[in-house]
């Protein structure tokens, strides 16, 4: 079984279309969504819930007005500005370390485990598929991910597929890297920019650090022919190969609006160059 | 006055509308917040001038002072600290995960013997510089570190109320995000009118509301895609405040690193009048 991470970097340069249509392509595979706070993979793959589980993680402080006597002990002891001045928490910069209800003398204030979003099993077209939804301005999202992971991974051992896609959140911070730990290989996806070069150096040296064999994509490459060589070049310094040059191509957000993969949408310039990208990847 | 530029989805924009509303106003202090991929000094090539280390503070023991006796780690709720009590005279021994650490200081606080202090472990660099007379300011976090909060919040820690504070936000719509647009007096949402544009869109329209953040919505690449995006904000009553069509030429000055204003010196107007737009906007907000 072999573990494909899909990821950028930058956002915006094509991971869940091309993850998606990976979906399409791939036999014997278990999908996961992995950028859990902004996941979009199921917008192409109409999941039919089998299974649904709460997500429970970190706490938040709580204060008992009744039993505050303001003394002012949690505000200075509290390192996140999370307590106002009036004595009420500021509940999205609490990090649930629960300093404050440790130092208060008057026992005032008590820790409440957050529901911080919920995880799926579920049925699609493509086969099985893995995903979570983020409670809105929760935290955690690197638990998150590596809970569905480690879902996905168990799924796909017990029924002997062959491979586990991930379609992962854009940075290089807490859930990417909980995306990226034990993979067998990190698909970079960029574009022709400088923003996307910046970025996609950026995200390769986080897979280098943690031993992650990486190869990359350039999309709509055709924007900028010599950004594509310069990004070219730099990988071929860097010894990560280029495995796929996609053009700009108009039918991508065609079969996007019609809620479609680019495989199962019209035959196109992009979709051609996604098919063999999949083959060198699974081989 | 401060104005983030956030989006929920990546790549729709964000960037580019805070770097070219900064470079169309006066008396400007941008602060790139997006600091797992800091991307608008490749815009707005600031002349830095200064350089920060941002740090968190990590628990040290002094193993002479210590005697394993397992309050630290009963203390840590993240389990950055394991402790192995000594046993047949051998010596315990104290294991620290600087990783899982968030600095709240509670091993130090609690440690009975005193044995704890906290150190300070880089987790990136702040860079100050300027261009014209704008403030730039952005953090870059190190490759390998997961957390991103604190350094945003370091960075964030510059703000001047005096000046026009331009803030851009990561992606996303968890802590990063938030931590990046708390504080603001209006926030501005780069979308664009595809089916994930619209997703994202609807779910960081949930976080500001929840942080009651007043905003309005940019509509780049207005002309790709279908009219969903335009249908939820009038039927959410959220205002558009611009629409960017797509044109390659937009495209190519951006993978240059041109700006849109350098390009197209019209636009510089339309990002006045949505600055004003905006202020009159949030004064009426703060008054309410």
């Amino acid at each position: 079984m072999k573990q494909i991470a899909v990821i950028s970097g930058k956002g915006g340069t094509g991971k869940t279309v091309i993850s998606g249509s990976f979906a399409a392509l791939a036999k014997n595979k278990v999908m996961v969504d992995c950028d859990v706070d902004a996941a979009d993979l199921h917008l192409l793959l109409y999941p039919r819930v089998k299974e649904r589980h709460e997500f429970k993680s970190g706490s938040t402080a709580v204060i008992d007005k009744k039993f505050c006597k303001e003394c002012g002990r949690c505000i200075s002891a509290c390192r996140f500005e999370a307590i106002k001045p009036d004595f009420s928490i500021e509940r999205f910069s609490c990090e649930g370390c629960g300093l404050c209800s440790r130092v208060c003398p008057h026992s005032a204030i008590h820790m409440e485990e957050n529901l911080a979003g919920e995880w799926f099993v579920s049925d699609t077209q493509h086969g099985l598929f893995v995903h979570a939804k983020l409670g809105i301005a929760e935290e955690n999202s690197g638990k998150l991910v590596a809970k569905i992971r480690q879902v996905a991974k168990e799924l796909a051992e017990k029924q002997f597929l062959e491979y586990v896609i991930i379609d992962g959140p854009p940075g290089i911070g807490c859930p990417v890297i909980a995306s990226l730990s034990g993979v067998d290989c990190a698909l970079i996806i960029t574009e022709p920019t400088l923003s996307g070069l910046h970025d996609a150096r950026r995200v390769m040296e986080v897979a280098k650090h943690f031993n992650i064999p990486a190869k990359l994509v350039v999309n709509k490459y055709d924007l900028n022919i010599s950004m594509t060589r310069k990004i070219e070049e730099f990988c071929s310094e860097t010894g990560v190969p280029v495995i796929g040059k996609i053009v700009f191509d108009k039918e991508v957000v065609k079969a996007l609006v019609e809620g479609k993969t680019i495989i199962e949408g019209a035959q196109c310039a992009a979709g051609d160059e996604i098919r063999k990208i999949w083959e060198v990847l699974k081989s | 006055m401060v104005i983030s530029v956030a989006s929920g989805k990546g790549g729709t924009g964000k960037t580019t509308i805070a770097v070219n509303l900064a470079l169309s106003l006066k008396n400007v202090q941008f602060l790139d917040c997006d600091v797992e991929e800091p991307n608008a000094h490749i815009f707005l090539k600031p002349q830095i001038t200064g350089e920060q280390r941002a740090v968190i503070l990590v628990p040290e023991v002094d193993e002479e002072k210590c005697a394993y006796c397992g309050k630290c780690q009963e203390v840590c709720v993240y389990h950055a600290i394991a402790v192995l009590p000594g046993n047949n005279g051998k010596r315990g021994s104290v294991l620290i995960f600087p990783h899982l650490c968030h600095g709240c200081g509670a091993c130090s606080l609690f440690c009975p013997q005193g044995a704890i202090k906290e150190a300070d472990k880089d987790i990136g660099v702040i860079e100050i510089g300027g261009k014209d007379d704008m403030q730039f300011i952005h953090g870059r976090l190190n490759i390998g570190e997961a957390m991103s909060p604190p350094l945003i919040r370091q960075v964030k820690k510059y703000i001047n109320p005096t000046k026009t504070v331009i803030v851009d936000a990561p992606p996303g719509t968890s802590c990063p995000v938030i931590t990046a647009v708390k504080g603001s007096d209006f926030c501005i949402l780069v979308t664009e009118p595809t089916p994930f544009g619209l997703n994202d869109l609807t779910l960081a329209v949930e976080v500001l509301r929840k942080l009651q953040i007043p905003f309005g919505v940019i509509i780049n690449r207005s002309d790709i895609g279908d009219g969903k995006v335009e249908d939820y904000c009038g039927k959410e009553g959220i205002s558009v405040l611009m629409r960017i069509p797509f044109s390659k030429e937009i495209a190519r000055a951006y993978s240059c690193g041109e700006t849109l204003v350098y390009r197209f010196p019209d636009l510089i107007k339309e990002f006045r009048n949505m600055f004003e737009r905006i202020t009159t906007y949030a004064d009426r907000k703060s008054q309410e």
